[in-house]
């Protein structure tokens, strides 16, 4: 064994030592949330992970959302995952082994995330939605536009930072009152 | 229609379901070009212009947002060649509310008068899906008798559900009485509904911790004899459109999506079962007491319109199975948890105990914390799989709210499923979908 491979050894040991609680599943941290477990990939892995989940079974994307953690603090993440303002929730499931499985991936503001169209084409309204809603965006989807808010609209109304109320109802076309 | 009776726990299904997986990619990304990608600004512009580059012979036309067949607001852009559709893209978001932001405003207790207003045609689903999600998080215990109350309610809410599909899908296409038929079958439902929730529609009845109220004296009587009189007309309904030769054609072979198409595309629910996968949340991931219960899952063989006729129809039946065995087996004890923090207390109680007045004053001022984490928790309505994600920072209102509407993502099959068919069969396709706008929109 040459000294390189027993400094990497020594530096695992070290990092398991810092946080212990941190578990492997298809090469990335997993945690368990009430009965399913979530995966945390980096932005970087994301695409790898979910082509292997959809080999392992997992056939089908049955949610895609974002949450925006402006001012959240992050304590539920496993040690090794950084948290950004960003995060990308997936939700798979697999018919045949009767099982779920979530992906978190972190993503700060103005980063594209990869989409999952060419892999599961049933993402392209959710990856809408979230764009429309967070200003996410998906890179190689085939539609990024708008899909609930007119397409005209700026602003993306689920955003932390987005005010409510801002925009008052109007009636266009209505015969003005005196 | 094959009946499948019991969930198969061999190896063999997902040797099936990864070969039918591979298989599909190829029928999905054939019919991608069925979806029309265009900005509503270019359709308008192309619309207008008669020698555009689409070619003469092809006309780009609108459809809805108010357009009785569209059920609610669904605007389509359609793409047509002569009476063929050959792309589509559906528009939507004209009910969108922004109810996710409201729910992030809304403290728990308040959150299900929220979700109900969603799929106004079986609210009981969506206040179910947030509990379940918000029972998760707060690691509570419900009473058995909640538990049954919840899944009898949810069963005969499914029933008015799927006669309201039957009402609207008969008017769609043209079996005019069969609207007033399922009108009249649902409206001795919802006078149910008024008698247990107070409310016809919206009724926030399921709460986390358990339901609202307990059902009033003599509700048995009130069911069976309604359940009684129901069989006898769905007899009639077999006799008005299942067998009738203008029915079937209409229906049959229109609107085919197949298992692998479901998958990819997200597809639940009854369009899943048509097209031949025998999947149930209900019997596959059982949630309240399903697992205590008799019932089958119907599964079509052709993935047409006329299997997702036939599954709705035999889905009232199932579900009046379920709901009789509730009427047999109901079990005494509590409606709601007793959790002082959670449910507000008897109102008898805060006569005599000052902390109970302080609870209830507490629950419905500043509602409960629920420790921070997330949560997702999944429902089989009427349309797919229903499910709420609550993200919770410890709080009383919720972090981040995501409901997972079926509808949202079926509508996503419709440029597949009315691929070079005709645009009369567009509308039988819409109605065979089933879309609840508010939901879609949210």
């Amino acid at each position: 064994m040459s000294d390189d491979a027993t400094d990497v050894a020594v530096d695992e040991a070290e990092d398991t030592e810092a946080a212990p609680s941190v578990e492997l599943l298809y090469g990335v941290p997993v945690a368990e949330a009430f009965g399913q477990r979530v995966l945390f990939p980096d932005l970087d892995g994301y695409i790898e992970l979910l082509a292997e989940l959809r080999e392992q079974g997992f056939g089908q994307v049955v949610d895609l959302c974002v949450v925006d953690y402006l001012q959240h603090e992050r304590t539920d993440l496993p040690a090794t995952v950084g948290g950004e303002r960003f995060e990308i929730v997936v939700n798979l499931i697999s018919h045949a082994r009767r099982e779920r499985i979530r992906v978190r991936v972190q993503a700060a503001d103005g980063v594209e995330v990869p989409s999952l169209f060419d892999l599961y084409p049933g993402t392209e309204a959710m990856e809408r939605e979230a764009f429309d809603m967070f200003g996410t965006v998906f890179s190689d989807h085939p539609d990024m536009s708008r899909i609930l808010m007119p397409e005209e609209w700026s602003g993306h109304p689920l955003r932390k930072d987005y005010e409510i109320g801002r925009i008052p109802v109007q009636f266009k076309g209505a015969p003005s009152q005196g | 229609m094959t009946i499948a009776d019991k969930p198969s726990t061999t190896d063999a299904p997902i040797a099936q379901e990864s070969s039918g997986f591979v298989g599909t990619d190829d029928r999905v990304r054939s019919r991608d070009s069925a979806v029309l990608r265009m900005s509503e600004a270019e359709v308008g512009e192309l619309s207008l212009d008669p020698t555009h580059e689409l070619g003469e012979s092809k006309m780009l036309i609108n459809m809805g947002p108010s357009h009785p067949s569209t059920h609610g607001v669904l605007r389509l852009m359609l793409e047509l060649e002569g009476e063929t559709v050959l792309r589509s893209k559906p528009v939507i978001g004209y009910l969108h509310t922004g109810m996710e932001k409201t729910g992030e405003q809304l403290t728990y207790l308040q959150g299900c008068t929220n979700v109900t207003r969603m799929d106004y045609a079986s609210p009981l689903f969506t206040e179910l899906a947030f509990s379940l999600a918000v029972e998760s998080l707060l690691d509570m215990d419900i009473p058995e008798r909640a538990t049954w109350i919840r899944m009898m309610m949810c069963e005969l809410n499914r029933m008015a559900s799927h006669l309201l599909f039957m009402a609207t899908n008969g008017m769609d296409l043209g079996a005019v009485s069969m609207m007033i038929y399922g009108w009249r079958e649902r409206e001795p439902l919802l006078r149910f509904f008024e008698k247990v929730t107070g409310l016809r529609m919206n009724h926030n009845y399921i709460r986390p911790g358990g339901v609202a109220a307990d059902l009033p004296d003599g509700w048995q009587d009130d069911l069976v004899e309604y359940l009684d009189a129901v069989e006898e007309r769905l007899e009639e309904y077999d006799i008005l459109m299942t067998g009738q030769p203008i029915w079937r054609e209409r229906l049959q072979g229109v609107g085919v999506l197949n298992e692998a198409e479901c998958l990819a595309l997200g597809v639940t629910g009854p369009l899943l079962r048509a097209s031949g996968s025998s999947w149930d949340l209900r019997r596959d991931m059982p949630y309240l007491v399903y697992d205590q219960v008799d019932f089958d899952v119907l599964v079509g063989s052709y993935g047409d319109s006329f299997d997702r006729y036939a599954i709705r129809l035999n889905e009232i039946r199932e579900s009046m199975r379920i709901v009789r065995q509730c009427i047999e087996r109901m079990p005494s004890g509590d409606y709601r948890a007793q959790d002082k923090k959670v449910t507000p207390p008897p109102r008898a109680r805060i006569d005599e105990s000052m902390e109970a007045l302080i609870h209830h004053f507490k629950i419905f001022t500043e509602g409960y914390k629920v420790p921070a984490g997330e949560a997702y928790a999944a429902v089989e309505s009427p349309r797919g799989e229903l499910g709420v994600y609550i993200v919770s920072d410890g709080s009383s209102t919720p972090y981040r709210m995501h409901v997972r509407a079926p509808s949202f993502v079926n509508l996503q099959a419709l440029p597949h499923l009315m691929e070079n068919g005709l645009l009369a069969d567009a509308v039988a396709v819409i109605s065979s979908v089933d879309p609840i706008m508010g939901e879609v929109d949210r």
